[in-house]
């Protein structure tokens, strides 16, 4: 079943400019797993080293996140987009006070 | 390089006065060019969603508010080049938290706050193996 994966600004770096990709998938890890054999390059934006997917990137499967509601395992409707989105964080250093 | 108007620098170092002792966040929308020089044209404040007793040194985006954002860029045929958040009271440095949580491509954009006044601002990319945080310049522009 033929999914569109909607490439955030940041990763398009490792994906030729393109801001969409289509990929051949059911599952939200099989679109995922799909992505990152055509560009290898992204996975350690997606992945830690253990393999998990990161904690800040999330997926979205026609807008809605599904972290909550299946994760990897979640289904795809053929035809359906997908997104990658991540949640962005950060901070001052601890103990480095002006 | 990023290009960054007055006003916009203005208007980020006002947030961070605003919010301190907390870290204010927001995203910054606008072009780039072949030669990836970045220029912003409009910020957009996004409520810091860490608990309150956290936001005086984190701050997060969730994800549907990079979502809207996101779509908003699309909708203007802009992109998502960066977000700036402020340090208060400490430098405008990323910190290794600020690494593992970030993306390269992206603009960070950090502004210090001495005791609720805006200081020094800054702008970071992060090196695409993750390694290390690169400074980069600003040019303002009107």
């Amino acid at each position: 079943m033929s999914v569109t994966i909607q490439i955030p600004s940041a990763l398009r770096a490792f994906t030729e400019r393109k801001s969409e990709i289509a990929v051949e998938a059911k599952t939200v890890g099989e679109a995922i797993t799909a992505l990152t054999n055509l560009y290898p390059d992204i996975r350690p934006h997606l992945f830690e080293e253990e393999g998990k997917l990161r904690s800040f990137i999330n997926v979205y499967v026609a807008g809605k996140n599904v972290r909550n509601a299946g994760g990897v395992e979640a289904a795809i409707p053929d035809g359906e987009t997908l997104t990658l989105v991540p949640a962005i964080a950060g901070g001052a250093p601890l103990g480095v006070r002006l | 390089m990023i290009r960054l108007p007055r006003k916009l620098d203005a208007a980020i170092r006002a947030e961070g006065e605003k919010t301190y002792p907390n870290e204010c966040c927001g995203v910054l929308l606008g072009q780039i060019d072949d030669e990836n020089v970045r220029e912003v044209d409009e910020i957009l404040p996004i409520d810091n969603a860490r608990d309150d007793g956290e936001q005086y040194h984190r701050f997060r985006i969730e994800a549907d508010d990079f979502m809207r954002a996101e779509q908003l860029a699309r909708q203007k045929g802009r992109d998502v080049l960066g977000f700036y958040h402020s340090h208060p009271d400490h430098p405008a440095e990323p910190s290794e938290y600020d690494r593992e949580y970030a993306l390269p491509f992206y603009a960070y954009i950090i502004v210090a706050v001495e005791k609720g006044r805006a200081a020094k601002l800054t702008s970071w990319e992060l090196k695409l193996d993750r390694s290390r945080f690169e400074t980069e310049p600003i040019e303002p522009i009107e």
